[in-house]
Order: C-alpha cells, then sequence, then structure tokens
C-alpha cells in the first residue's frame, strides 16, 4: 500500500511529484500552477478575510470527511459576512503512514465541495510529520471573498427581529460523537457538511435585509444566539417546538443526556430579519435545497436583554444556557 | 418534526397542561414532595413543571445522586490508588469531577495519572486485557440501578479468571438515606416521589416500610415530564382519599417485585456494609453494599488497604450539599451557588454531577432565580 512519507514533505523531488501528481490533479487553476511564492490577485470590491484548521477525528465520517469539511468550513465563514468565496488557501500537516488513497480521497472530496461555490485554492503548504507527531491529518484552510452585501453584525439585531434557522440541528455533532463513541442507532445519523454560499446568495437576491447571520459550528445554536443576545443586548425567545431537530439525533441526545441545540452544525445557518420579511426569507431557504427545513425559531425581544429564553409548549420557560464544560474535541 | 414516541407521549404539551389543570384543581392542602432521585429534579427543572404547578405543591430535593452523597474520603480513596502507576482507575462520567480533599480525579488525570472513564462497567474487561501489567481498578458507584452491572462484571471476571481487575465497591442503597431523613425529623416531607429505574431492579417493595413508617404516599414514576406531572396528582388523591401507599406510576417497566434475577446477582457477589457515610448526612447503618468476604481477594479495600486514607473529612465550610441533601435548603439558599461554586468550578458535590441539586438549578433555574431578584 502507497503511503505519505517524511520525504513527501521534505521540499524535494517527491514533495514536487505529491504537488503535480495529486494536488494539481484535483485543485489545477492557473494561478495556483504559476507555483510562485505567493498567489497575486486582483479583486474588484471589499473582501472578507478568514481561517480555520480543521483537526476532526475520525477524517472520514457519514456525510462528509475532513477535507469536504475543510472547504465547507471557511466557504461558509466568508459567507455569513456576505462574501462570495473566491480563493482559499490550504495547508496539509500529514502523519508520516497515511494511505496515500486516504490522501486522494480527502483531496477529491475538497475538490468536489469547491465546484459547488466555484472558491479555487490558489496557493498550499504540505508538511509531512514523523508518525505519532499528528493523527492522520491536519488542514488549515484561508478563504478570501468578495463582500456582495454589506452590513451583517452580531450587533444589529432589533426587538421585534425574527430569528431563523435554515434545518434539523445538531447533526454534525452527534454524527461524530456517534460514530466516535461507536454507538449505533437506527436510522441515518449523518453530518450536515455543506457550503452555505449559494443559500445566503438566494437570500441577498431576493432582497431579505439580513441584520445577523452565523453558522453555528462549536457551540451550537445555543452559542450562536447566545453571543446575538449579549452582543446587541436584547432578549431572544425561541419556541423550543419550533427547533428542528432529526429523529436520530434527539435519540442520541437523550441517550447521552445533551441538548441539540448545543451540538455543532457544519451545514446551517442561524438569521436574523425584521419582523415583515421573515415569511419571504422563509420562503426563499425552503426553495434551496440547504434550507428545505428551515423554520422560523423566535424572535428578539426586550424583556431579559442579554439572554435566551426557551418557551415550552406548555407555558413554561426557561434560560437557554451557553454550552460549558468539558465539550466534544475536535469534531471539526 | 416527528419525534419518538415515548418522546411525543410522555412531553406532550396537551397531557402536561391538562394535568397541571387537574392539579389546581383538586389541590386542597400544601403538600411537600421529596424527588428522591436528582434525576427527577433535573426533569422538575428542565421542563420548568414548577411553573405550571400551585403554591401548595412544594419539591424538597432529596438524596438519590450517587456522585453528590460520595464522600471525600472515599474519593481520596481513589486519588491515593491512583497515585501508583501499576493502577488504572475506571469509572463513570461525572465522578471524576468531584472534588476530594486536596484533588480530583480529573487533576490527577491531567498530572499523567491512569484515570478512565467508562461508560459501561464491562469496558473494563478491554482495559484489563489492553494493560495486562496492570492493575484495573473499578471504583463503582450507583444506586440499585448499576449494581446489577458491577454484579455481572465480577461474574465475568471470576469466571474468566481474570486477574487485574479490582473493586471498590460504592454501591448506595435508596431506602436508608430516605429513613435516615425522616428520623431526623428536620426536613417537613409528607410524599415522595421515587425513581422508577431503581424499581425495575429492586420492585416497588422497598417503599412498603416507608409508606406505613410514615404515613407518606410514595408514587414510583418515570423521568418524563408526563410522569411527573401524573405522579403528583396521583399524591393529591392519596391525601384526599386519606391513603398513605406505594403507588406504581411508571407501569411500563416497574412492578412490585422487581427483577429478581438481578436481586440474586446483587446478593451472590454483595452485602450491606455495617455503615456508610453519606456525604451531608453522615453515617447511616447498612446504607450501603461491599463485596461479600469471601470475594476478598477482588476487594481494592482489602487488597490495597494499607495505602487508603480512612479520616472523615468534613465539607468546604461555605458549602451547604449537606442541608441540601437532607432536604432543609434550597440551592438558592447558598451564598457561593453561582459565584465561587459553578459548575465549571464546584465546591460541593451538589454542582458536580449534572443529576446535582445545585447543577440543575444552575442549568435550568436561573430564570425563576432573575424573576426573583
Amino acid at each position: 500500500m502507497k503511503q505519505i512519507l517524511l520525504s513527501h514533505g521534505g521540499g524535494g523531488e517527491e514533495t514536487q511529484k505529491l504537488i503535480k501528481k495529486l494536488f494539481f490533479k484535483y485543485f489545477s487553476n492557473p494561478i495556483l500552477e504559476k507555483m510562485e511564492d505567493a498567489a497575486i490577485i486582483n479583486p474588484n470590491s471589499k473582501l472578507a478575510f478568514t481561517t480555520d484548521s480543521f483537526t476532526v477525528s475520525p477524517i472520514f465520517f457519514k456525510g462528509g470527511d475532513i477535507g469536504k469539511l475543510a472547504i465547507a468550513g471557511t466557504v461558509n465563514d466568508l459567507s455569513m459576512m456576505g462574501a462570495k468565496p473566491k480563493y482559499l488557501s490550504c495547508s496539509f500537516i500529514i502523519e508520516e503512514g497515511l494511505p496515500f488513497e486516504d490522501l486522494e480521497k480527502i483531496v477529491s472530496s475538497m475538490a468536489e465541495e469547491m465546484k459547488k461555490t466555484g472558491v479555487q485554492i490558489i496557493t498550499g503548504d504540505t508538511k509531512v510529520v514523523p508518525k505519532g507527531s499528528a493523527d492522520k491529518i491536519f488542514i488549515n484552510t484561508t478563504g478570501i471573498g468578495e463582500v456582495v452585501y454589506e452590513g451583517i453584525s452580531s450587533h444589529n439585531i432589533e426587538e421585534g427581529d425574527f430569528i431563523l434557522v435554515s434545518g434539523t440541528v445538531g447533526d454534525h455533532g452527534a454524527c461524530i460523537m456517534a460514530q466516535r463513541e461507536e454507538i449505533e442507532l437506527e436510522g441515518n445519523l449523518s453530518s450536515d457538511c455543506a457550503s452555505l454560499w449559494s443559500l445566503v446568495e438566494d437570500l441577498i437576491n431576493a432582497g431579505i435585509t439580513i441584520k445577523a447571520m452565523r453558522d453555528p459550528t462549536r457551540g451550537g445554536l445555543s452559542a450562536v444566539l447566545n453571543e446575538w443576545a449579549e452582543q446587541s443586548s436584547i432578549g431572544i425567545e425561541i419556541e423550543e417546538e419550533k427547533i428542528p431537530v432529526k429523529d436520530e439525533v434527539q435519540g442520541l441526545c437523550e441517550l447521552l443526556g445533551l441538548e441539540a441545540y448545543s451540538l455543532a452544525n457544519e451545514g446551517k445557518l442561524v438569521l436574523a430579519v425584521p419582523e415583515k420579511e421573515a415569511e419571504k426569507a422563509l420562503e426563499v431557504m425552503r426553495k434551496n435545497e440547504l434550507g428545505r427545513n428551515s423554520e422560523i425559531i423566535g424572535k428578539a425581544t426586550s424583556d431579559y436583554k442579554g439572554k435566551v429564553i426557551l418557551k415550552s409548549p406548555y407555558g413554561s420557560k426557561r434560560i437557554m444556557e451557553i454550552p460549558a464544560g468539558e465539550l466534544l474535541p475536535r469534531i471539526c | 418534526m416527528s419525534k419518538v414516541n415515548y418522546l411525543k407521549d410522555f412531553r406532550d404539551s396537551k397531557k402536561i397542561q391538562a394535568l397541571a389543570k387537574l392539579i389546581r384543581d383538586e389541590v386542597d392542602r400544601p403538600i411537600k414532595i421529596m424527588e428522591v432521585c436528582g434525576g427527577h429534579t433535573h426533569t422538575i427543572m428542565k421542563y420548568g413543571l414548577k411553573q405550571l404547578l400551585p403554591e401548595e405543591i412544594d419539591f424538597i430535593h432529596g438524596p438519590g445522586c450517587p456522585v453528590c452523597i460520595m464522600p471525600k474520603e472515599r474519593i481520596d480513596h481513589a486519588i491515593a490508588l491512583a497515585q501508583d502507576e501499576k493502577n488504572i482507575i475506571a469509572t463513570l462520567g461525572d465522578m471524576i469531577r468531584v472534588p476530594g480533599s486536596k484533588s480530583s480525579l480529573q487533576k490527577e488525570r491531567a498530572k499523567g495519572k491512569n484515570v478512565k472513564i467508562v461508560y459501561a462497567p464491562f469496558d473494563i474487561l478491554k482495559i484489563a486485557k489492553e494493560n495486562p501489567d496492570k492493575n484495573v481498578i473499578y471504583f463503582a458507584i450507583g444506586f440499585e440501578t448499576t449494581t446489577p452491572m458491577t454484579a455481572a462484571l465480577i461474574e465475568r471476571v471470576i469466571k474468566e479468571n481474570i486477574k487485574n481487575v479490582y473493586f471498590h465497591i460504592n454501591h448506595v442503597l435508596v431506602p436508608p438515606p430516605v429513613k435516615a431523613i425522616m428520623d431526623s425529623g428536620e426536613a417537613k416531607i409528607d410524599s415522595f416521589i421515587a425513581p422508577s429505574h431503581v424499581s425495575v431492579i429492586t420492585g416497588a417493595k422497598i417503599y412498603k416500610e416507608i409508606a406505613e413508617l410514615y404515613k407518606t404516599p410514595v408514587v414510583v414514576a418515570g423521568f418524563e415530564p408526563v410522569d411527573i406531572m401524573e405522579s403528583i396528582l396521583w399524591i393529591i388523591r392519596q391525601f384526599k382519599e386519606n391513603r398513605r401507599e406505594v403507588e406504581i406510576q411508571y407501569k411500563r417497566a416497574v412492578n412490585w417485585e422487581g427483577n429478581i434475577k438481578a436481586q440474586e446477582m446483587i446478593n451472590k457477589y454483595m452485602e450491606p456494609r455495617k455503615t456508610f457515610r453519606w456525604r451531608g448526612i453522615g453515617d447511616i447503618p447498612y446504607s450501603a453494599l461491599k463485596l461479600k468476604d469471601e470475594y476478598g481477594e477482588l476487594d481494592a479495600e482489602k487488597v490495597f488497604k494499607d495505602i487508603l486514607p480512612n479520616k472523615p473529612i468534613n465539607d468546604h465550610k461555605l458549602c451547604i450539599c449537606g442541608d441540601i441533601l437532607k432536604g432543609i435548603a434550597k440551592p438558592y439558599d447558598c451564598k457561593v451557588f453561582g459565584t465561587t461554586c459553578t459548575p465549571q468550578n464546584p465546591l460541593g458535590s451538589c454542582m458536580v454531577s449534572s443529576e446535582g441539586a445545585c447543577a440543575a438549578y444552575y442549568k435550568y433555574g436561573k430564570l425563576q432565580y432573575l424573576n426573583k431578584l
């Protein structure tokens, strides 16, 4: 079996071969192929700039892999700021001995995911570290996007604004946890890992006023809503029964004593819009496959400033806490 | 979104509201209910049930959280055992966070000591096989619910002649602390909601003496909100009809006699200790189990006797976990609740376990706390 050797990261012949035979095969574009020390780009609008490192374990999971996640994660961070993802850098830190086949699977899945938004990898780096110094593979991607919609901020939410979520929450976190703990559940527990740009683009094209928008990754829905409540100095009231949760995810939460709204997502967005645009936004989102299960889950209020309140359908209320303590490490 | 059926049925908002109305209509006297188990405290707080109930109904949170009642000296045992690098200490989840007199198993693990969390006792077998040159010591905790699993593990270890597994047994029993609390007379309790999972093993019969002796209704209840609401209604009706008896609300899995096979397996390997010190409550005779003498070679308390400290250690002087476990104080009565003592940095055991009353109040009850301020 062909494996990644230390020499593949040595900067010599083997590195060149790896770059040309594998990375160019999947990532090819004119800027990357120049193979200069830095890529030159020529933007014609405001830029958004972000970076993220991916260390998920296991590297292959239901619904995705570390490669797909490394693209979608950074693409989503750009998208949440109203920026169309344009360029990525990509750095691999690979543990010696990783099967070449696995690396190719990861790289091809990255290429596949990039097609969905047209984003390109235009610069990169590869390091190979001795066995035991890393766990299989870590990937860093840095992204640049062109801002097409300005003014999105978690400080913007006002009393009366409606809160929407683009589908079932907790899928990614539950999937990784179940796979890592080898908990076999009936049904299809699978990560929601996806690039969200097309959904954001639909909202922008429909003329929706996007006041705040986030992809609820680590810490899940509750972390995002709590940050919004604090930063916008408002209260947020959420109807608990409106939060979409898959049966499989709820089942796992029951087993382990977790809340789906505190689990990570990798293909969902949370949105705050003015009340009068909420129904239209919902309609736009549901038309896109990525937002098929969207729901209006609550609204901003002047009560309980800085807090998120969960309302039960039978009339009791409680605070939706920010997740704390020992959460699951290495989920993305 | 559709939900799993049992969730739908036992969290159904119409049923919850209907039961709340019946309770409001029928209640005709103040009732102090002790929900013995931390799992019930958790449900009451999480679903905000108190907000739906009339003022007459008051909950007193009981001692039924195996992590919360663990005295510091027992945790110091585990920490002492962990100091020898030949030993691996294995225990269940929350236990590793409970502070002993100076440290916790979690802190020892961070220092490089061998401390492992297991999800099920049988995971111990795998650890023992993978570490043939180490002593794997299972720090076994829990009420009657989890004891059969430990007994089953003991049986496997004996049958398969596994030589590197030892047991530090901290299994405790539900009725003795309930009696101790009632006998002390400090807490005014006139009825009980008893945990269904314990009775799946023991049967509902274990509460017969309590119902008769203290003339208190006891309802063995499930852990979903509808279960608890229904049990409260049943307690109200017992008072109205002048009955004081044990009733089984959780008919889905509980009967009077319980799981005889599991009871036999426990009795084969374990027997009551003369006494066990409960955190906050003190020494209670025959309230916990130990390995029978004939299995002494598996008993970590005997095999490692020389290195185990045995001095009783008191709780932090600001911590009122003891009074909370005895039912004479509530978490908000504590000066350090939510300030010096939080789930991330617990002073007392009630804040450590997710089943602890303080942790449940901290996690779910803040809104009521805010409203009170």
